[in-house]
């Protein structure tokens, strides 16, 4: 069996800050984690939760302070796996005196891909991410959205195995950031293996078999979206019609829209409710399960860590 | 090892872009000037003048240009974070600093070459002859050529560990003192304590030894350099530069970037 694609092992990153650095803050706090291989994996919480870090901890562009991690059965400290990695920096900057087609090449020089292959993968790639006009352009001259897509384009350049996007849809528009959901699916279909880190939560339900969320260093829960979402079902919702006004006591808790209300009653009540309504005379039009979104489940971790680190401040004072 | 190469051309590529060697229309005009005044002010000794102006320009915008570059070589690619994608991929920190290094180098090297050329065709201009030692222009210019490899090795070791100010301010300070390493040598001994006495020569053999570099007043009156001694200053500077961009690998690899 192949080892995963990332598995972390009580991965921590503190910096020290403060006066002559004695104090430290913990980003990441023992982070235990994997990847398997072959699966899209959203890496979501909000700004500051330690999402950068991690990817950056795997880049090696930091180090941590404990715990360790391993890449495709590589540990990371090995130079050669990074053949087999594409990474997208957050908010990625690139030398702005050159065109998006020689920043390519020299990437692909850097990978020592031949001269016949990087020239042909260069220009595929311009065209992939939507910039085969603009390859000869130089990047000072890029707006953010088409330095993200040069970015795109880079991490993808070399075939890798496995693909690190840090905040993929930032900064780009509709178009772009349908380019590169479209571009996520695609590298699923070929059998690589994608880890991506967002906070635009409907990003990561729509494409990830699974996803990971972080908050205040921690990870919080782990697993396929629909999986952590589920045991919040919060009930049932009915969509009917009524005409005119009705004495049925049920009308007060729904929500009116014209002649339409919506009604959300807990899943025991439904048939009960629906009697209620069609005595009154109502045209059922709909009814669906009421689940907590990926977003519910964030807000609620967000919040109690909040409520958390504020018990702290006040127990602490 | 190519792949230092990589960086290193794509360094140098930054430097024809960014309009560095557009210094050389200055010198072009400092060398143009010179050799007009040089001949109506002085009567005799214009050659002289021409040498000594056209080696000390060449000197001063070297160094200026390897200080300021040399420091911002890596501060920036940590400042505008471009060398995340780059090291992201399988590039060793080390190649990433050769690189960096051998690019600038380059860069001067063309450069010196390039102005030193200008000079020997003003001086062409004002001279009558072609003598022998005349070469010893030439060497002259490749000695301030491996002066500003060691400042530009300076330059990246400050900057791997500290602001791009401070690495400025150090890396010109290391060298200004390195002007004066014989003096430090020859301070009388026999005021000083033995402490100090001892500090001071191992200072004056710890700091590079910028004078060594200097043979301008040779080349004013076309003296000749022995071979041995063109041997030897370039050793030093190879030897010299190996243990300060050492020095660099061994902080820039255990870097956290921003």
């Amino acid at each position: 069996m192949s080892a995963p694609a990332i598995e972390t092992e009580n991965l921590t990153k503190q910096y020290p800050h403060g006066f002559l650095n004695l104090k430290k803050r913990t980003s990441l706090e023992g982070l235990n984690m994997q990847v398997e291989r072959g699966e899209v994996f959203g890496f979501i919480g909000p700004n500051g939760a330690g999402k950068s870090t991690t990817i950056k901890l795997l880049m090696r562009l930091i180090f941590p302070t404990a715990g360790s991690a391993r890449i495709l059965g590589k540990p990371i400290s090995d130079i050669e796996m990074h053949r087999d990695i594409g990474y997208l920096p957050e908010q990625p900057y690139f030398y702005d005196y050159l065109t998006a087609a020689e920043l390519l090449d020299y990437f692909a020089r850097i990978h020592d891909l031949p001269s016949a292959a990087r020239k042909e993968r260069v220009q595929r790639m311009l065209k992939k991410v939507g910039l085969e006009t603009a390859g000869k352009i130089q990047l000072r001259k890029y707006s953010k959205g088409m330095l993200q897509r040069v970015g795109m384009a880079q991490a993808i350049l070399h075939d890798p195995q496995l693909v690190i996007l840090d905040e993929p849809m930032s900064g780009l528009d509709p178009v772009g950031r349908r380019e590169v959901r479209d571009i996520i699916l695609e590298l699923k279909r070929e059998g690589k293996t994608v880890m991506f880190s967002t906070h635009i939560l409907s990003d990561a339900e729509m494409l990830c078999d699974r996803v990971g969320v972080i908050v205040g260093g921690k990870l919080r829960g782990m697993g396929a979206p629909e999986q952590l979402v589920d045991v919040k079902t919060q009930g049932m919702e009915i969509l009917f019609e009524l005409a005119g006004q009705s004495a049925v006591p049920l009308l007060a808790k729904a929500t009116r829209t014209g002649d339409r209300y919506r009604l959300q009653v807990p899943e025991a009540e439904l048939y009960g409710a629906i009697e209620q309504l069609r005595a009154a005379g109502a045209k059922i039009l709909s009814v669906t399960q009421v689940k907590a979104t990926l977003e519910e489940f964030f807000m609620n971790l967000v919040e109690a860590d909040r409520a958390q680190a504020a018990g702290v401040e006040v127990s602490g004072k | 090892m190519k792949r230092a190469g990589v960086v290193a051309w794509n360094t140098f590529r930054e430097a024809v872009r960014d309009r560095v060697l557009y210094n050389l229309l200055f010198f072009a005009l400092v060398m143009m000037a010179s050799s007009i005044i040089a001949g109506q002010i002085s009567i005799g000794i214009e050659e002289t003048v021409i040498v000594t102006l056209g080696l000390s320009a060449i000197s001063l915008i070297g160094l200026l240009i390897a200080v300021f570059i040399g420091v911002g070589l890596v501060s920036k690619e940590m400042e505008k974070r471009t060398l995340y994608a780059l090291l992201a991929k399988p590039v060793r920190r080390w190649e990433f600093l050769l690189g960096k290094f051998g690019g600038l180098v380059l860069t001067l090297a063309v450069n010196t070459a390039a102005m030193g050329l200008g000079l020997f065709l003003a001086w062409l201009y004002v001279k009558p002859s072609f003598e022998r030692g005349d070469t010893t222009l030439f060497i002259a210019v490749y000695f301030i050529w491996l002066k500003l490899a060691l400042v530009v090795a300076l330059a990246l070791l400050f900057s791997c560990f500290t602001t791009p100010i401070l690495a400025i301010l150090f890396t010109a300070g290391i060298y200004i003192v390195g002007l004066y390493v014989q003096e430090l040598r020859n301070l009388p001994v026999e005021v000083m304590s033995p402490g100090m006495s001892a500090f001071t020569k191992g200072l004056s053999y710890l700091l590079p030894n910028f004078e060594n570099f200097n043979i301008m007043a040779l080349a004013a009156h076309s003296r000749h350099v022995p071979g041995a001694f063109i041997a030897q200053n370039t050793l030093y500077a190879a030897i010299y530069c190996t243990i300060v961009l050492t020095a660099a690998i061994l902080v820039f690899s255990r870097r956290n970037l921003k």
